[in-house]
């Protein structure tokens, strides 16, 4: 007998589809052949956990499809995310003269030094870090290569600007609102490309540097909005080891690449609180893309990476976002934007492909112009 | 005895993957972990997660031949999320004690054992599934999970015909097994 066909009488046979003529047949073969009664226990037990896969399987499917029918008709709320108010602020409007004292006498201090520095050290090597926005020319040569295609679709880059830089960016909310990297940012204008290579024109709502981060929207008759967004942005610190991945615009704009790697510290370059170290191989024009975890949950922002070092990179933390989005709400001019944030991802259970097809529709490459 | 009854009834539709019976369960219960875990340090995510794995733990146990519940439903998922939430908790070392809990729970300890020895063999199935890579992977779910007969999948996959179809699916079932009994241990 043929091992296929002797697989599909054992099958058959634990199956209980044989004939009672077959089945005493077949058990006096068993009997007899210590091979096969071998085959039989091995493939009684595979069925068995298969089965049990099978069932545990299906229990998972039905059960994560009832929590996401009951959670879209509103049958729970999760709670809302309320970052405690801080007391900075009080100290500071106690303390401000005081404060504006020591801080003349500091900054007196701090420019004398610097200028001492300055005079005496040799001239710096360059900065140890490689911020991952795309260089002008990496833009104008994919224009170039693009030509045919941007001049059959006029460009909404205004035509006598100039493009100054450029990176990847994500939706936070659904009115069109997308978080990059503020030195993403160069220019003063700036319009997002959807990963259909859909052009939209964007303002720049704010852009603060020291956590390098920036919040853009789209205003734009063309913006389809989406429904929901599937990600939720993680308000707690990452475990060291996580799995990572990103989806970002490093090679130009219609084609978002994906890339995979693991979080390995929880501080960024020196230390830095802000942020993240991740092993992943991050390209210019991977600023400002999001990492998220395996569950899809959104845990920081891509910003730089290491000049010497392959594969190590930086990213702002996630709880920078709230953090930006609290200052934002607190600001007289910005208040009434009125953003809310995706509270709960949906993403949790699907594999990585599913996941990734999902994503992309909310990935932005993001060019900067003047 | 009414409502004896309607657990009863409910734990035979969970058995049988019943939608409507997981759905009641969630109904009644899901607020109830949803404000336990959000006030131990969990978040609204957290709280789904560890509700399904308890979904699923009464759901194997419903399986049993053996199977008698010595209390509500209710405090039957309260305990085991309870357990699973605490675990999380120390894994993550932020365990702080007590809990702030107001139900009423029983010890689950040998019946999350048994959940565990299952969770580790489901996982290794998974694994072994998810790295055999397409087609195979979606022809032997076809097969074992979805129930599916050779020509339907043959219609499915673009074979010519179910013997294609069936040859292709015994090379894919040897690999899987090689990689899952590469894995599995029956001892532990």
């Amino acid at each position: 007998m043929e091992d296929i066909q002797l697989l599909e009488t054992i099958e058959r046979y634990l199956s209980g589809e044989m004939s009672s003529e077959e089945m005493i047949q077949f058990e006096l073969t068993r009997k007899n052949t210590s091979e096969i009664d071998q085959m039989v226990v091995e493939h009684k037990l595979f069925l068995h956990q298969m089965e049990a896969y099978a069932q545990r399987k299906n229990v998972q499917q039905t059960s994560q499809q009832t929590f996401n029918h009951l959670l879209a008709e509103g049958e729970w709320s999760p709670i809302e995310l309320e970052l405690p108010k801080y007391k900075v602020i009080q100290l500071w409007t106690k303390y401000k003269k005081t404060i504006a004292i020591a801080a003349s006498f500091g900054g007196f201090i701090a420019i004398f030094t610097s200028l001492l520095v300055m005079y005496l050290s040799p001239s710096l090597n360059g900065s140890q870090l490689l911020q991952l926005s795309k260089a002008v020319d990496v833009i104008k040569k994919n224009q170039q290569a693009q030509g045919h295609l941007l001049n059959e679709v006029k460009s909404k880059v205004p035509e006598n600007a100039k493009l100054i830089s450029g990176g990847s960016g994500f939706l936070i909310d659904t009115k069109g609102f997308i978080i990059t990297n503020a030195h993403v940012l160069k220019g003063d204008g700036a319009i997002v490309i959807d990963s259909k290579g859909q052009e939209l024109n964007a303002t720049i709502i704010y852009s603060d540097i020291n956590n390098d981060l920036a919040l853009l929207k789209i205003e734009d008759k063309d913006y389809i909005q989406p429904k929901s967004i599937p990600y939720s942005i993680r308000h707690k610190i990452s475990d060291l080891g996580e799995e990572i991945f990103t989806l970002g615009f490093p090679r130009n704009d219609y084609d978002i690449v994906y890339g995979k790697g693991y979080l390995s510290a929880q501080t960024g370059y020196e230390g830095d609180s802000n942020s993240y170290q991740i092993q992943i191989s991050a390209n210019p024009g991977y600023s400002g893309a999001p990492i998220f975890n395996s569950k899809g949950e959104l845990i920081g922002v891509i910003s730089t990476r290491q000049k010497l070092i392959e594969g190590v990179a930086f990213a702002v933390k996630s709880t920078k976002i709230f953090e930006v989005i609290n200052e934002l709400k607190n600001d007289k001019k910005t208040k009434n934007l009125n953003l809310k944030l995706s509270k709960y991802t949906s993403l949790n259970s699907a594999g990585r492909k599913a996941q990734l097809e999902q994503l992309k529709n909310y990935m932005f490459s993001i060019r900067s112009f003047n | 005895m009414k409502a004896e009854l309607n657990e009863q009834a409910l734990l035979k539709g969970l058995a049988q993957n019943d939608s409507k019976a997981v759905e009641t369960l969630y109904k009644s219960h899901f607020a109830m972990i949803q404000h336990f875990v959000e006030n131990n340090n969990g978040s609204f995510d957290d709280a789904r997660d560890v509700f399904q794995e308890a979904m699923i733990a009464l759901y194997e146990k419903v399986q049993l031949d053996s199977f008698v519940l010595t209390c509500q439903i209710k405090t039957y998922l309260f305990s085991i999320c309870k357990h699973l939430w605490l675990k999380r908790l120390h894994q993550m070392g932020k365990y702080s004690s007590p809990l702030n809990a107001h139900e009423e729970s029983i010890s689950v300890e040998t019946d999350m054992g048994m959940f565990e020895k299952k969770e580790a063999a489901f996982a290794i199935m998974d694994r072994a599934l998810n790295s055999l890579g397409e087609p195979c992977k979606s022809l032997l779910e076809g097969y074992y999970i979805n129930k599916k007969g050779m020509q339907e999948l043959a219609n499915q996959f673009g074979y010519t015909n179910a013997d294609n179809t069936k040859n292709q699916k015994y090379k894919c079932l040897m690999r899987l097994k090689k990689l899952f009994f590469a894995q599995y241990n029956i001892g532990d």
